[in-house]
């Protein structure tokens, strides 16, 4: 009898995550999907059919058949659509890498720490949330614009003579892509380094490894999980970023976020807009899902 | 006291409460930012009794898809025109009862007229402010470009061998093609409220050929850019680019931006007050679209947003600075040139998305 109650236990403690993913993803997915197979319409809501549960269940049916799926023979006709996704895989891919590149010596230089110091560090790298992220890259304008911070100790300097143009380009989207995610980076690869076994590095130090050598083939490898986590942190959200590129980047970028917005808003295309959501989603999930059941495999094999 | 009396006491005191909540009368306003002298509102509350919660927005995209999706709230809204009209195709307003407006005596009739345009008979909508789209300027730099003291006129934002010059310091545009697209046709020569795809792609090649001399297409940009100095000409909405000339008066860091109406004409914008079909206080609505056409209430606005109102009336009360200002309350010569724009149908209006798109990214 106990065993039975505590296997049913289990069970509600799992479902609770189950539940929260079903109230909070899945049904609001499914509306989108909905939307996406719809028409515009001048109506509240702006498509049809829009589900009218008064009708019954014939009234249901029948808006089923009205159902098509011209919005994504659309997106594929447009190449507008698959260079904007191409651009923002571009972008997040480059940003990642950078992000990766910036946050992996100072999560490890924080696990380094002496312990003392380190929820200092911590404090330090989480410290900026403490301020809107809007105004933070809002502060990024006033520092990258022509007469901008940046430009005027360069040229005080005298690194440069004509002030870089840097506002309103890519290298801006990748400097306030690279800023604000770098926590969601540090954070977990700072977590995997932490936990680490220092004695396997001395290890093979004795053996003669060569330091850098020992890095590659333990720390790193060891902390795989954290930089894996960290990417997928960064990369996630940066394919989707609408507010980076609107205030840093320049009108020549073009991106998914954009994209969505201006059907959303500017077209008021709300069945267009979803079904390029719905592609993102797939876009950004089929890989994840390829890459879990890879690491999976791997981890079998290992056994 | 136990436990239960003192939540006795607590339901009593919420039900009274709520009671009294009843009956006070409130009006939900959602309005544009910065757009109304508060002082209004307060003198409105004290007149009337009716409580003001008011709500600003900053897009008409934003106002639209609220509106769209249902169940707002509000009572009082303030669309663009343009938009209004698309809106009360949707279903998303309901008919005035002018019974209750009694003030819609003091309207001025030259822009009530243009207006029917978009709401014929101006059954769901009474102006609030109008203005223009037109360009923006940093004085002394168009003066050192340019070598004269006169307004520019659209031969320096579309000539290329003009737009050119102003490069470098930089120029804005804003992000919609359903305002600058017009303009484009009207520098041509052409109907500016064209919907014919031809005589769009005309006035998108136009916008190809200056594409190489623009910094930034972006609908709000341009206000501070002005304000500071970093750009120097933006095709703009009137209004913000008042708001940029006053910054960059108080700022005091000599920079001085002036907007002129460019003589080939210019687009004409509305803002108007409308009552959502699904407004909650239907008469309070009423109460304050009446009180907001008082000729001194309205004249207080006007002085405080720096836009021309559609109010005959009111025109007594307005400030010289104002009124005497022709980029705001244009001569009557220009205003005969000003034009406006009917919404593009749904199948011109992907033509247009596109050709806007090309023309903003450069491919």
């Amino acid at each position: 009898m106990q065993k039975f109650i505590a296997s049913v236990a289990s069970r509600l403690v799992i479902a609770v995550p189950y539940f929260w993913l079903l109230i909070f993803f899945l049904i609001p997915f499914i509306i989108v999907f909905k939307i996406s197979l719809s028409e515009v319409a001048m109506s509240i809501p702006p498509y049809a059919p829009a589900f009218d549960l008064s009708a019954g269940w014939q009234g249901l049916k029948d808006s089923f058949g009205q159902f098509s799926w011209d919005n994504y023979i659309w997106l594929v006709e447009d190449p507008l659509y698959y260079k904007a996704y191409l651009s923002s895989l571009l972008i997040a891919a480059v940003s990642t890498v950078l992000t990766l590149i910036v946050g992996y010596p100072i999560a490890y230089g924080m696990a380094r720490a002496p312990a003392t110091i380190r929820p200092t560090l911590l404090m330090l790298v989480i410290l900026p949330f403490w301020t809107s992220f809007l105004i933070r890259v809002y502060a990024w304008i006033g520092i990258l614009k022509p007469e901008g911070l940046l430009n005027q100790f360069l040229m005080w300097a005298h690194v440069i003579d004509t002030p870089l143009n840097i506002l309103n380009t890519n290298t801006a989207i990748f400097i306030g892509i690279v800023y604000s995610y770098l926590p969601f980076l540090i954070l977990p690869i700072y977590s995997a380094l932490e936990k680490m076994d220092y004695s396997l590095v001395e290890a093979a130090e004795d053996l003669g490894c060569p330091p850098i050598l020992a890095f590659w083939k333990i720390t790193f490898r060891l902390s795989m999980p954290g930089v894996i986590a960290g990417c997928f942190l960064v990369f996630i959200p940066a394919v989707g970023e609408f507010v980076i590129p609107d205030l840093l980047g320049g009108s020549q970028t073009l991106m998914i976020g954009k994209t969505l917005w201006s059907e959303f808003f500017s077209n008021r295309d709300w069945p267009v807009s979803s079904a390029v959501a719905v592609v993102l989603l797939l876009l950004l999930i089929v890989p994840i899902v390829l890459f879990q059941r890879a690491e999976a495999r791997a981890q079998e094999s290992e056994k | 006291m136990g436990i239960k009396s003192v939540l006795l006491t607590a339901t009593l005191t919420l039900g009274l409460a709520s009671s009294a909540w009843a009956q006070e009368r409130v009006v939900n306003i959602y309005n544009w930012s910065d757009y109304i002298d508060d002082s209004i509102l307060t003198d409105f509350t004290k007149e009337t009794g009716i409580k003001v919660v008011y709500d600003t927005f900053d897009s008409n995209e934003i106002l639209e898809t609220k509106l769209l999706a249902g169940g707002t709230g509000y009572d009082v809204v303030v669309p663009t025109a343009s938009f209004l009209q698309r809106q009360i195709a949707a279903g998303v307003f309901q008919k005035l009862d002018k019974s209750k407006l009694p003030n819609l005596s003091n309207m001025w009739d030259v822009i009530s007229e243009r207006i029917q345009k978009y709401d014929p008979g101006n059954e769901y909508s009474v102006d609030y402010m109008w203005g223009t789209t037109g360009l923006g300027y940093n004085v002394d730099k168009a003066k050192a470009i340019l070598g004269t003291d006169e307004k520019p006129t659209w031969d320096v934002l579309f000539k290329p061998e003009l737009a050119a010059k102003f490069k470098d310091c930089g120029i804005h545009i804003l992000d919609s093609a359903s305002d600058v697209l017009p303009s484009a046709l009207a520098y041509l020569g052409l109907n500016p409220d064209s919907h014919d795809p031809d005589e769009l792609a005309k006035a998108g090649a136009l916008l190809e050929t200056i594409r190489p001399y623009v910094r930034k297409f972006h609908s709000s940009e341009y206000i501070n850019g002005l304000a500071n100095g970093d750009i120097c000409l933006a095709l703009g909405y009137s209004g913000d680019i008042f708001q940029a000339r006053d910054r960059a008066a108080e700022a005091k860091a000599g920079v001085t931006v002036d907007y002129s109406i460019p003589p080939q004409g210019a687009q004409m914008w509305f803002d108007v007050m409308a009552i959502p079909a699904d407004a909650p206080h239907v008469a309070e609505a009423h109460e304050f679209i009446n009180y907001m056409m008082k000729p001194e209430v309205i004249a207080k606005a006007s002085n405080f947003t720096f836009y021309a109102n559609g109010n005959k009336a009111s025109q007594q009360f307005i400030n010289k600075d104002v009124l005497d200002d022709p980029a705001i309350y244009p001569t009557p010569e220009v205003l005969a040139k000003l034009f406006t724009v009917a919404p593009y149908d749904t199948k011109v209006q992907r033509v247009v998305t596109r050709l806007w798109t090309k023309v903003v990214t450069g491919q």
